[in-house]
């Protein structure tokens, strides 16, 4: 273990780490903003909304991130779309996360049992009203548990934009492997990163679903 | 309104689950301030009749009237969507799971909908909670959420829920079915309290006694279709059906 | 520059053994994900403590880290201490290792929940704890867990699109390599992403099915 060499290059991985954080937070806003528009469309009465919400979860989740990310970051251009490299990465892996919280958020809204929204009907509440003022409620608190499992593999999925060259951990773990063929050096630092970043994200979420509960 | 002695019209209500058919052709008039209880097993359709009323399950053909007002028009999805939740808070419904809202405090459920659709202030919706929680006597558990309450409380907070409304006609569906029997007790009492304030009220009902106490009539439905009808002392005492008397036979028995 | 699928044809014998390089992987890392699943979770759950918590520390360490980094470490770190493998094979040691962590998450859950009586049972006819293990508690553990490693296996071929940075010639790097010759990246990779896509319908459906025989032992 060469820890001379450790102590020279890691503020550059801090720096990356800034990265990294700062993509995740961008991806997992766009995501839950797509993750809601899709599953308002899954739940709409319209069929077509319907068909629509279906077939970006079906397509975005059955297709690979990385795939995603190329079509926008390379294929962009061709089609008139011209992002840089972060850009596209958030953009790219935002809808891709997305795809992904439409089925978290759809689930904990279809969870709620039927008798709440009858009851809400009952009293004269609109179709909106009752979904925002007692549906929705009751599905968020069962949300922040499965949304925070979501988010985990959206850090983890950051990584992919390394290769569209965007400087964050895994490209500058990446670069210095091939800099120095020092990969278990590497692979500790920007590991022991993410894995702080993990756990902080993760222990957020645990404090903010015992903060949620109904007593 | 003016007062239309034909209160709440149910005409030619019928109801199909694809072939399967659970109304046929019922029809039912009730009173301004009568208490009409509905019995029969279980699939009879007596729920769906109920819930016919405010149109939760919408009817296949038929239609019903309240106060002189069709509740189940056919009207562009918008233009209904605006009739049915005016309808629906003149019509107070108590289910058989309670439903009340597990996120909200007793006062909360109870004050939600009034503040929401009647633009009723904090002070004024705070007084109408505890004039309604205080008339099913919960006003001591006005902050309580329901998974602090027991079944019967639940019931009773829910039935205030749906008075704080001020409906006009109230729908019971199997209210005590879900309690403990010990606790059926103190949510017949409510209800009881409510006949003799003159409410209109539709009750599905697995007990006959109770039925028989505070009912102006009763209705035996079987297989989709209304057997026998009547004042409770000739629908208990001398039913002239057979299906109605092996109804009776095989529930009084069971409660005994 | 506009989109012009007709250069397709020409180039698409490549992106189809492209395609059979992305089965290969995907299957030769998802069994041994299986198995290395199983493996791991009986370590996990029954080793001895020396092996047990580094096992456990290896665990978390795979579970808190991008693939993409995992897979960077075992290419050039295979490289380092001397070993030369091919990237197809560093491809699918990365995937397995990887996606068996995540097995043997589900397994060890699973075999927790088997009945503390069918252990019981097993050891009062004479098994060994071992043989109990393997005869019994395992099994049916495995079975319960099924359906959710049917999503991890199929998650599984999404992410082998990430061993064409170490250079294995699936479907992804097939298609840039098309790329590389036409300058056409829209088209090449919205076909890759069609090819993964009917893959992707494939597993799903063949998954459907096993659930249903599955649904049909019990």
């Amino acid at each position: 273990m060469d820890f001379d060499l450790i102590v020279r290059v890691y503020p550059f991985f801090i720096d990356a780490a800034g990265v990294t954080i700062l993509l995740s937070a961008l991806t997992a806003l766009l995501g839950l903003a797509c993750g809601a528009l899709g599953a308002a469309a899954r739940l709409s009465r319209f069929a077509l909304a319907r068909f629509v919400g279906a077939t970006y979860v079906s397509v975005f989740r059955g297709t690979p991130a990385l795939i995603q990310l190329f079509i926008l970051y390379f294929g962009g251009p061709q089609i008139g779309i011209e992002l840089d490299a972060f850009e596209a990465g958030v953009i790219g892996l935002g809808i891709n996360a997305g795809a992904y919280m439409t089925e978290t958020i759809r689930g904990a809204i279809i969870s709620i049992d039927k008798g709440q929204k009858e009851a809400a009907r009952t009293l004269g509440l609109s179709r909106w009203q009752a979904m925002y003022k007692i549906i929705l409620p009751q599905a968020a608190r069962l949300m922040v548990r499965p949304l925070g499992v979501n988010l985990n593999m959206l850090i983890k999925a950051t990584a992919l934009v390394a290769a569209i060259s965007v400087v964050e951990l895994t490209y500058t773990a990446q670069r210095y492997i091939g800099s120095t063929y020092k990969p278990f050096e590497m692979f500790l630092l920007a590991g022991i990163l993410y894995m702080i970043i993990i756990y902080a994200t993760g222990r957020a979420v645990a404090w903010l679903d015992r903060r949620v509960q109904i007593t | 309104m003016t007062d239309h002695k034909e209160f709440v019209q149910i005409r030619h209500a019928q109801k199909s689950f694809g072939a399967l058919e659970v109304l046929k052709d019922i029809s039912l008039t009730v009173e301004r301030g009568q208490i009409v209880a509905i019995i029969g097993p279980s699939g009879s359709g007596k729920s769906t009749l109920l819930r016919a009323i405010n149109d939760l399950d919408p009817l296949t053909g038929g239609e019903v009237w309240l106060d002189g007002v069709q509740v189940n028009r056919s009207l562009p999805f918008r233009q209904y969507e605006k009739h049915i939740n005016q309808m629906r808070q003149d019509i107070g419904m108590v289910f058989q799971h309670f439903n009340l809202f597990p996120h909200m405090t007793a006062r909360e459920n109870v004050t939600m909908a009034p503040k929401m659709l009647k633009g009723l202030s904090k002070d004024e919706a705070d007084a109408l909670a505890r004039e309604q929680l205080d008339k099913v006597g919960m006003l001591e558990r006005i902050d309580y959420y329901p998974s602090q309450l027991s079944g019967g409380q639940k019931q009773r907070v829910a039935i205030a829920r749906a008075l704080a409304m001020k409906p006009k006609l109230m729908l019971f569906d199997e209210a005590t079915s879900a309690l403990d029997p010990e606790l059926v007790d103190e949510v017949n009492q409510v209800m009881k309290k409510l006949a003799e304030e003159h409410m209109t009220m539709i009750i599905v009902t697995h007990e006959m006694d109770f039925a028989a106490s505070v009912c102006d009539r009763v209705l035996f439905m079987d297989q989709g279709v209304v057997v026998e009808e009547g004042p409770p002392e000739v629908v208990f005492k001398s039913p002239e059906k057979e299906r109605t008397r092996a109804f009776l036979r095989k529930h009084l028995e069971g409660a005994r | 520059m506009g989109l012009d699928f007709t250069v397709i044809p020409k180039h698409i014998d490549i992106i189809l053994l492209g395609c059979l390089w992305t089965i290969a992987i995907t299957a030769a890392a998802a069994l041994l994900s299986f198995f290395g699943g199983i493996f791991f979770a009986v370590i996990a759950l029954y080793a001895p403590a020396v092996i047990r918590l580094p096992f456990r520390l290896f665990e978390w360490v795979f579970m808190g880290t991008p693939l993409l980094l995992q897979l960077f470490l075992i290419y050039f770190g295979l490289v380092q201490i001397g070993v030369d493998l091919p990237a197809f094979v560093a491809g699918v040691i990365g995937l397995g290792l990887h996606f068996a962590v995540y097995n043997s998450e589900l397994i060890q859950t699973a075999i927790l929940s088997v009945d503390k009586g069918q252990m019981e049972a097993a050891r009062t006819v004479g098994l060994s704890r071992g043989q109990a293990l393997r005869k019994v508690v395992v099994p049916q553990a495995v079975r319960a867990v099924i359906p959710p490693i049917g999503n991890n296996m199929i998650a599984l071929l999404k992410d082998s699109a990430l061993v064409s940075v170490i250079g294995v010639s699936e479907l992804t790097l097939s298609a840039q390599r098309a790329i590389g010759a036409t300058y056409r990246p829209f088209e090449f990779y919205i076909l890759a992403a069609a090819f993964y896509y009917a893959i992707n319908l494939g597993m799903e459906w063949v998954q459907r099915k096993i659930e249903r025989r599955i649904a049909l032992s019990r």
